[in-house]
């Protein structure tokens, strides 16, 4: 059975392997080729561990599909998957990416006990009084005072950053970071700042909102969509 | 067809009682039939401020229970005869209310009066529910504490949930030369945090517990500074558009001092 189009290609690049897989073939017989391709190629007991990456191209498969394809390439123990590409994702996944990439405006005072949660990025126009909450799993932007608690990226994610107008807020949290204002030293809070969680110091920083673009330069970009997902 | 009126503020001890006592006498004062409606079962002190203790023999429960009429527990003010307190019962408590049972109530009373103030108990409770369901609006007293402020604020969010008007601010006991130092919130302060309409303020007097001591709201006496403030409130809650008696008024009574002194030396 020779085809004229490979289906599995290997290519190697300085981080490892690269396999490209022919994207109009059957699954089964991607499978079936790639535990062929794999099993001829001699690997040297004594080499290191191989990071492999597999591009998938314009084919879609579902975790149960990927899981056989990693299993494929664990039998051969001196490869190791670092990622699978693939060009599409389902509808679904795209229209979750569209949600957690939105930005909500939302027109409201959030009062003390009020709790206001949403996906994607929060724009807030109007207060949070000392008492109430904003969540978001994305970014924070608060048109008016932050006297309260603000809590971005509440997924887990670090890169998240919370802006206001006014900043005064009772605690910032970033992921799993937290900060609070000072007990003493009656601070007078501040106008046009931002919080955002330094890598190196691994705390949460607070200064002046024009910082924020050197510091989160994909904020501003199209490509952040991507980032974000 | 009047309307009705809740005042509240979640935190106790701020002056509902006694803004609900006088904002009543100065309406009565300028001709408007006025029933106070004190919803605090089990905690009543609003009969004790206007006076009227010892003339209760029905109260709101008994009422809610059909033990008596409507008019029949209504108690007439022996100052004012278009002023009237529905009580609270004493014995009871909260539950015997319902917001049913208060729509129905204040339902009633607009038939026959031009405002119906109800008095809301402290906290957010069975009691202020209660208290909320019959108002078509609702005032939130405070006081220049950041404890109350903070409960103002709650309180003010949970009415926004509620089928009243966008509430508006009384800020009760202001204590000027603490204001001046500092060391108090001031009303601007307030209403920026709150972000409400405000509608009066009124500064500390010991006129006030005086008054409401002997059962006679301040708000009757001709001219100290709270009655002034409270009559001014409840003309605006009429609709004219009066000045703030606010801090400038006390410093033109410095100013007055000082002209005084000014003419003396």
């Amino acid at each position: 059975m020779s085809t004229k189009k490979q289906v599995v290609t290997i290519k190697g690049t300085k981080d490892g392997l690269t396999l490209h897989i022919d994207d109009t073939c059957s699954f089964h017989d991607v499978l079936f080729e790639l535990d062929r391709k794999i099993s001829g190629n001699y690997v040297d007991e004594d080499q290191p561990m191989i990071t492999v990456n597999i591009q998938l191209g314009n084919r879609y498969l579902n975790e149960e599909q990927k899981e056989e394809l990693r299993e494929v390439i664990r039998r051969h123990n001196k490869l190791v998957i670092d990622e699978i590409h693939s060009n599409v994702i389902t509808k679904d996944e795209a229209q979750e990416w569209e949600i957690d990439r939105a930005v909500n405006p939302i027109f409201k005072v959030i009062r003390s006990g009020q709790v206001l949660e949403v996906r994607g990025d929060l724009l807030l126009v109007g207060d949070v009084n000392p008492g109430g909450k904003i969540v978001a799993t994305g970014n924070i932007y608060v048109m008016g005072n932050l006297r309260g608690i603000a809590h971005a990226g509440v997924n887990g994610n670090t890169k998240a950053v919370i802006a206001a107008s006014y900043m005064k807020p009772n605690q910032l949290r970033i992921a799993d970071f937290l900060s609070r204002s000072p007990d003493y030293d009656e601070a007078e809070g501040a106008y046009m700042e931002c919080g955002y969680v330094d890598d190196k110091e691994e705390k949460i920083i607070i200064d002046r909102l024009q910082l924020l673009t050197q510091k989160r330069p994909e904020l501003a970009g199209v490509e952040r969509s991507m980032l974000n997902g | 067809m009047g309307e009705s009126i809740v005042i509240t503020s979640g935190k106790g001890g701020v002056g509902k009682t006694t803004t609900t006592a006088n904002l009543g006498t100065a309406l009565a004062l300028m001709g408007k039939k006025v029933c106070l409606v004190d919803t605090d079962i089990g905690l009543r002190n609003l009969d004790v401020v206007m006076g009227l203790e010892n003339r209760i023999i029905y109260d709101i429960v008994d009422v809610i229970q059909e033990r008596c009429r409507l008019k029949q527990a209504l108690i007439k003010d022996k100052r004012f005869e278009d002023l009237s307190l529905l009580p609270a019962a004493q014995t009871s408590d909260k539950s015997d209310l319902t917001p049913e049972g208060m729509v129905t109530i204040v339902q009633e009373l607009k038939q026959d009066y031009d405002y119906i103030l109800i008095d809301c108990p402290a906290g957010i409770e069975q009691g202020y529910k209660n208290a909320v369901a019959g108002a078509d609006k609702a005032i939130v007293v405070t006081t220049p504490e950041k404890s109350s402020v903070r409960d103002a604020d709650r309180i003010i969010g949970l009415l926004e949930q509620e089928d009243v008007e966008p509430p508006r601010l009384i800020v009760n006991r202001i204590r000027n030369h603490m204001v001046q130092n500092g060391d108090m919130l001031d009303v601007d302060e307030i209403v920026t945090i709150l972000s409400i309409d405000l509608l009066g303020i009124v500064a500390d007097d010991d006129e006030v517990i005086k008054a409401s001591n002997h059962g006679e709201p301040v708000a009757f006496q001709p001219n100290t500074k709270a009655a002034l403030a409270y009559r001014n409130i409840s003309r605006r809650i009429l609709g004219e558009s009066v000045p703030l008696l606010s801090l400038e008024e006390n410093k033109s009574f410095v100013s007055k001092v000082k002209r005084f002194f000014g003419i003396r030396s």
